[in-house]
């Protein structure tokens, strides 16, 4: 890279906490916190994809809804473009909103069904002014299935008259009604079928390519975000444990959580199937409530030693770009 | 062939709904010997799952409706049984592990007294040996403290341990053949892994034969022995695992391996899509049932529904164009 490239989100130290709530005697009480996202940082460039990987529960998805605002975080700042999102009063907020959008895991439930396309791919330009007679909407929206390659013909279609994979369209095309500079996907493929998630995945690059999009890219499948993402973070029980160019990620994995992860993915190649040796982690992901004391991963981790339950590894950079939470990750 | 344990014909499988009739199956025939790992592949609706489901009695009737076939085990005909012929083989000789570890489970019931429950009735077993030989299973499926968590309830099991505990329950009587129905697809990648490792290690172990049905095409290079490719209620190529990702012969088969993204590849080559969506199954196919979304379709493949015919010994494939006449027209 020549020019350094341009910071769009810089994510520091966010935190969020769920309070879990009991009923004692009528009486509501907060009994304790999930620790959802606990003091994550990272920067998204422009123009970038950043992948988000991690198993159910650990805190993904709930880092891409913080930094959308949609839930406030506990503590921490979002700053977009220069601006920190978090403390902004809700009017000035929603100048920002709309440069953000989100794509959503189940293009189902995710549209509204008694509403026809046309209504679904206008509404964020009603409801920001952005167009003023019927004219104008039928316009934009037709240009917008046209860019998420739906026939423009189908705007007064309702939800259930489309497969999953046109579903996900017509969410996608929602997203980029107003022109948004961040798309957090928030596993937008893996509840479509094999064969329709290639259209989708490359669709998400032509129009990344075509309208200079940033991605915040969460998904639990390693291949398909090395196939799409520049970089790459790994999250577990709230905490990002390492963070990497792509080619430097999957070549040499340092977070032995990662190694675990990627020794765990299946290759479709049979041959090179009976050949691999795993790394099958033993138990599963502990309770967000009590997190584990110090690195969240010494109950699973292969390598853990005395110092790992003592004390929370330092996230250090053991390579230009490539920073880990772990004690005796080495080069 | 010796040695099938297995053997179906010709099966047919229709659902009569108000919107009319769907051909979910259309007259597949497979067999399968003892030992042997089968993978069912194919995406969601194209019949894999209602094909072992008919085998075992087990679609709903009405709608549903066994409409021609046979399938052979140990030389009777399954679907041909009465209830309660079936239900001595379901869960005794023939184990079946579901999708979702969730509900398929009785929530009111401890987990102990549902394994136990197929123990007692298959084997005979009093309610204490039965108790017994529970615990040890779940101990082999390694479930820590086994004994303890006989008495646990399905809430208090993670995903990962209930579905430890389906395939417990599965393996309760030893059966002879295991039917998997994607089994991992709801787990995570670690826990995925390890329910792979131990159904691998029950079959060299044990010598069981299994039949895993899935959508995904790593667990099936990592697990299965031969595959079987399926598409809108039909078989569309049959192949060792190894010839079938060396040598994918059916347009679907390339374009499904095609789709996929390699962990192990930098190569950012763009994904093949198969574009279009799979076939709702309202109308059954005189033609090739993937003709409308194959690039080297041609007068043919739209008039006339070819069948699985051996190419070379053990690999068969269902397409009208052969390889070499394949010119992509995009």
């Amino acid at each position: 890279m020549t020019t350094p490239p341009k910071i769009l989100l810089q994510v520091e130290n966010l935190v969020k906490y769920f309070p879990v709530h009991a009923n004692i005697n009528f009486f509501q009480r907060k009994t304790s916190l999930v620790h959802a996202v606990d003091g994550i940082s990272f920067n998204l460039f422009k123009g970038e994809t950043l992948g988000l990987v991690g198993e159910s529960g650990c805190g993904k998805s709930t880092v891409g809804r913080t930094i959308l605002q949609l839930y406030r975080p506990t503590s921490g700042s979002v700053i977009f473009d220069g601006i920190d999102l978090v403390n902004l009063p809700p009017a000035r907020l929603r100048k920002f909103r709309r440069r953000m959008q989100m794509i959503f895991q189940d293009p189902c439930a995710s549209l509204n069904s008694r509403m026809t396309v046309g209504e679904i791919i206008s509404d964020p330009l009603v409801v920001n002014n952005e167009v003023k007679t019927h004219k104008e909407i039928e316009a934009r929206v037709a240009g917008l299935l046209e860019l998420v390659k739906l026939n423009p013909a189908f705007v007064n279609r309702y939800p259930h008259e489309f497969s999953g994979g046109q579903l996900q369209r017509i969410g996608i095309a929602r997203a980029l009604a107003l022109h948004p500079e961040l798309i957090v996907c928030d596993e937008p493929i893996s509840a479509l079928d094999v064969s329709i998630q290639a259209q989708i995945v490359n669709l998400l690059l032509a129009l990344q390519k075509q309208l200079n999009l940033s991605y915040l890219f969460i998904s639990h499948d390693l291949s398909m975000v090395r196939h799409i993402c520049d970089r790459v973070a790994v999250m577990y029980l709230g905490m990002i444990v390492e963070i990497a160019e792509k080619n430097d990620f999957y070549h040499n994995p340092l977070h032995p959580y990662t190694q675990a992860l990627l020794s765990a993915v299946n290759i479709p190649d049979p041959f090179l199937e009976e050949k691999r040796k795993r790394t099958i982690l033993k138990g599963e992901i502990p309770s967000p409530i009590d997190p584990p004391s110090g690195c969240r991963f010494h109950t699973r981790c292969p390598i853990a030693q005395l110092q790992c339950s003592e004390s929370v590894p330092e996230f250090r950079e053991l390579h230009p770009g490539h920073y880990v939470a772990c004690f005796l990750a080495t080069l | 062939m010796e040695n099938v344990l297995l053997e179906v014909q010709g099966l047919e499988t229709q659902f009569i709904t108000p919107n009319g009739t769907v051909h979910a199956i259309n007259g597949v025939s497979f067999g399968i010997t003892k030992g042997e790992s089968i993978g069912l592949v194919g995406e969601s609706g194209c019949g894999k799952s209602v094909t072992m489901l008919s085998i075992l009695g087990l679609v709903p009737t009405p709608p549903g409706k066994i409409t021609a076939g046979t399938a052979l085990f140990e030389g009777q005909d399954l679907l041909k049984m009465n209830e309660a012929q079936l239900q001595k083989i379901r869960g005794g000789q023939i184990g079946f592990i579901f999708q979702d570890p969730m509900t398929s489970f009785n929530p009111v019931l401890t987990i102990g007294r549902q394994i136990t429950e197929t123990i007692e009735v298959h084997l005979g077993l009093t309610s204490d040996l039965a108790r017994k030989r529970a615990a040890e299973l779940l101990d082999m499926v390694g479930i820590p403290k086994a004994k303890d968590r006989l008495n646990d309830y399905p809430h208090q099991f993670s995903g990962g341990m209930r579905q430890r505990a389906m395939i417990a329950m599965a393996l309760a009587c030893k059966p002879q053949i295991l039917i998997a129905d994607e089994p991992t697809t709801a787990l995570d990648v670690t826990i995925q892994a390890q329910i792979i490792e131990l159904v691998k290690n029950l079959r060299n172990d044990l010598g069981m034969t299994i039949i895993w049905i899935t959508h995904d095409l790593g667990v099936i290079a990592n697990l299965a022995r031969r595959v079987i490719v399926m598409y809108g209620g039909y078989f569309i190529e049959e192949a060792p695992v190894k010839e079938l990702f060396r040598n994918p012969q059916h347009p679907y088969t390339l374009g499904l391996l095609g789709s996929l993204p390699r962990l192990d590849s930098d190569q950012h080559k763009q994904l093949v899509s198969i574009e279009g969506a799979p076939p709702v199954l309202l109308e059954k196919p005189e033609f090739c049932p993937f003709a409308k979304r194959c690039n080297y379709a041609n007068e043919v493949c739209h008039i006339a529904n070819p069948v699985l015919e051996e190419i070379t010994p053990d690999h068969r494939v269902a397409c009208w164009v052969k390889p070499k006449f394949r010119n992509v027209q995009s």
